[in-house]
């Protein structure tokens, strides 16, 4: 019981500063500070017209887009040879792949841009970026479909193969299906991770800066703090969409493998 | 009869497909942090890089005197330990093991409550709701702690507003404190998901066990739970530990004058500075130091496992 009540607690520490989002963003009043001052969508609608910003969003998209997709590829490889075969070295490989996850982001950073910059003279842009996140995405993906793949009765592939189908339409046929709703949850997470990114897109990023960059542009200029919230408020609510569906696919092919829930993406 | 060469494939399609991430890796993490080692014993002159191999950047991050050969061995070994780097390097450290320690004490009971008293149905929505505040904006939660924290933030608010203090604290905001909170707060689901995946991992029949033979409770958990979770135990730490020494951002949007890190150091040598040599040399003695550390936390943490065995 006292546990229970400590929980709550908790989680209420963890989720005091989101639930301040939307109450600023709503707020008539330029000073983020209470007493709130009045019901307003205007900062929204600064939103729509603020043009910087809307090319930041895009870039931020295309690199998110790419490094989900790019990520997950790299992490169905690895998931899929962890679940197969031993052989020497796979171990000391998959734990060299997976060093990203505690690794400090600013390590990733600045040896990146002594290669990109110093060693191959390269101008930064976003593909620099989308680099570097599908490092410390891929992870993320490995982590997840992990869960996926481990969980198919090897004998499934085995009776595909023996029934006459070749091995890549066994995997297309059978595995694919098995693993859909674990690729869908790693493509979620790592498009998430990588939108909101910004300790590694502040050291790479070109000319268009990111959405994270932008923003951090913005923390500087008291009157452009409303505007942040509101963007703040779009953006949670985004986050929480995706990973809710991330964990809907997730919790979908563990229905589909027929095993039972551990919890958690990791 | 067919089984040994079928065995043999499938290891050299297994070791195929791990090939692209592997090299992935290789391409994108090793070289880049063979590059960074190299660097940091290279030197900035003015534009170029002077590729001449020396322990200039290492002299300039530790003493604050060039070696001087006339000189004693005391009054040389005087200088060492005085510099901004190191200064820099120490409340990194220090502000690291804080918060690992608050981060990792506050998550443990979160863990065992949704591991032990939380119905197997409702565990992963318990998960779920404790991942979502990490995924989302990390710059605009940091930046929020200010407006909880600040001379007219949501805490001294409140508490002027119950009459508990006429003045609004300022012990909470532009310091060290404030860093800590805030990445104690960020850093919450890395500590609590690798404990609890340890405690659900627990044979339930052991704590059984221990209390038929007449163990309490309290017992129980310090010599069956607790040695039994240490394995997330210390994934948890060195998952927060580890990652925390390169955070920026909150020690520039929370720490004011006195609570700069040394990443904050690293990004300025790096951007402002255009000195990636010395930048370099930050980088790795941040990551060496940290490293040792947690290698001599796995060690102790193992002899203590061992000597209750």
């Amino acid at each position: 019981m006292k546990l229970r009540v400590y929980a709550i607690a908790y989680l209420i520490f963890l989720y005091a500063p989101i639930v301040l989002l939307p109450l600023f963003a709503f707020n008539d009043g330029t000073v983020i500070a209470f007493p709130l001052q009045g019901f307003s969508t205007q900062w929204f609608s600064e939103l729509a017209t603020t043009t910087a910003l809307h090319t930041a969003v895009k870039n931020s998209l295309i690199i998110a887009s790419l490094t989900a997709i790019f990520s997950t590829i790299l992490g169905v490889c690895a998931a899929r040879a962890g679940a197969m075969a031993h052989f020497p070295g796979k171990r000391g490989i998959l734990g060299f792949v997976m060093l990203p996850l505690v690794l400090p982001e600013i390590i990733v950073a600045v040896s990146l841009l002594i290669v990109l910059r110093q060693i191959l003279g390269l101008d930064l842009s976003n593909w620099s970026i989308i680099a570097a996140h599908v490092l410390i995405c891929t992870p993320f993906s490995i982590a997840i479909l992990n869960g996926a793949f481990q969980n198919i009765d090897p004998s499934l592939e085995e009776a595909a193969l023996d029934l006459g189908e070749s091995r890549w339409s066994a995997f297309r046929l059978v595995i694919l299906p098995l693993v859909t709703p674990g690729i869908i949850s790693s493509l979620l997470i790592s498009f998430t991770i990588s939108l909101d990114e910004f300790i590694i897109a502040f050291f790479l990023t070109g000319s268009n800066p990111t959405m994270p960059v932008y923003i951090w542009g913005l923390l500087r200029f008291p009157a452009s703090i409303p505007v942040v919230m509101a963007l703040g408020t779009i953006l949670v609510a985004l986050s929480i969409l995706l990973l809710t569906l991330a964990e809907i696919a997730r919790r979908r092919g563990l229905a589909r493998t027929g095993t039972k829930d551990t919890g958690g993406f990791l | 009869m067919k089984r040994p060469r079928l065995a043999m494939s499938e290891r050299r399609r297994a070791a195929l497909l791990l090939s692209p991430p592997f090299l992935y890796a290789v391409l994108l993490l090793a070289l880049p942090l063979f590059a960074i080692v190299l660097f940091s014993f290279w030197t900035q002159d003015f534009m170029t890089i002077d590729r001449t191999a020396t322990l200039d950047n290492y002299r300039e991050v530790f003493a604050t005197e060039k070696w001087v050969p006339g000189a004693g061995l005391w009054e040389n070994l005087q200088t060492i330990g005085n510099t901004i780097y190191l200064t820099l390097l120490g409340r990194s450290l220090y502000v690291s093991l804080f918060v690992t320690a608050v981060t990792v004490i506050l998550a443990f009971p979160v863990a065992y409550f949704i591991s032990f008293h939380v119905s197997p149905s409702r565990k992963s929505l318990w998960l779920f709701l404790i991942t979502i505040p990490f995924w989302t904006s990390y710059l605009i939660r940091v930046f929020l702690w200010k407006v909880i924290l600040g001379y007219n933030g949501v805490v001294n608010a409140s508490l002027i507003n119950i009459g508990l203090i006429d003045e609004p604290l300022t012990f909470i905001l532009y310091n060290i404190n404030a860093v800590i909170i805030t990445l104690a707060h960020a850093f919450a689901p890395f500590a609590i998901l690798p404990i609890f995946v340890a405690l659900e991992k627990i044979d339930r029949s052991l704590l059984e066990a221990s209390q038929d033979l007449g163990e309490t409770r309290l017992r129980t958990f310090f010599r069956v739970t607790l040695p039994l979770a240490m394995p997330g135990v210390v994934a948890a730490v060195l998952i927060v530990f580890i990652p925390t020494i390169g955070d920026y951002v909150t020690p520039a949007l929370m720490g004011g004058a006195g609570g700069q890190l040394i990443a904050n150091m690293i990004q300025t040598q790096f951007l402002a500075l255009n000195n990636a040599p010395l930048g370099a040399a930050l980088a790795l003695t941040a990551m060496v130091s940290v490293t040792i550390i947690a290698l001599v936390f796995i060690w102790l943490n193992r002899k203590w496992l061992r000597a209750r065995t």
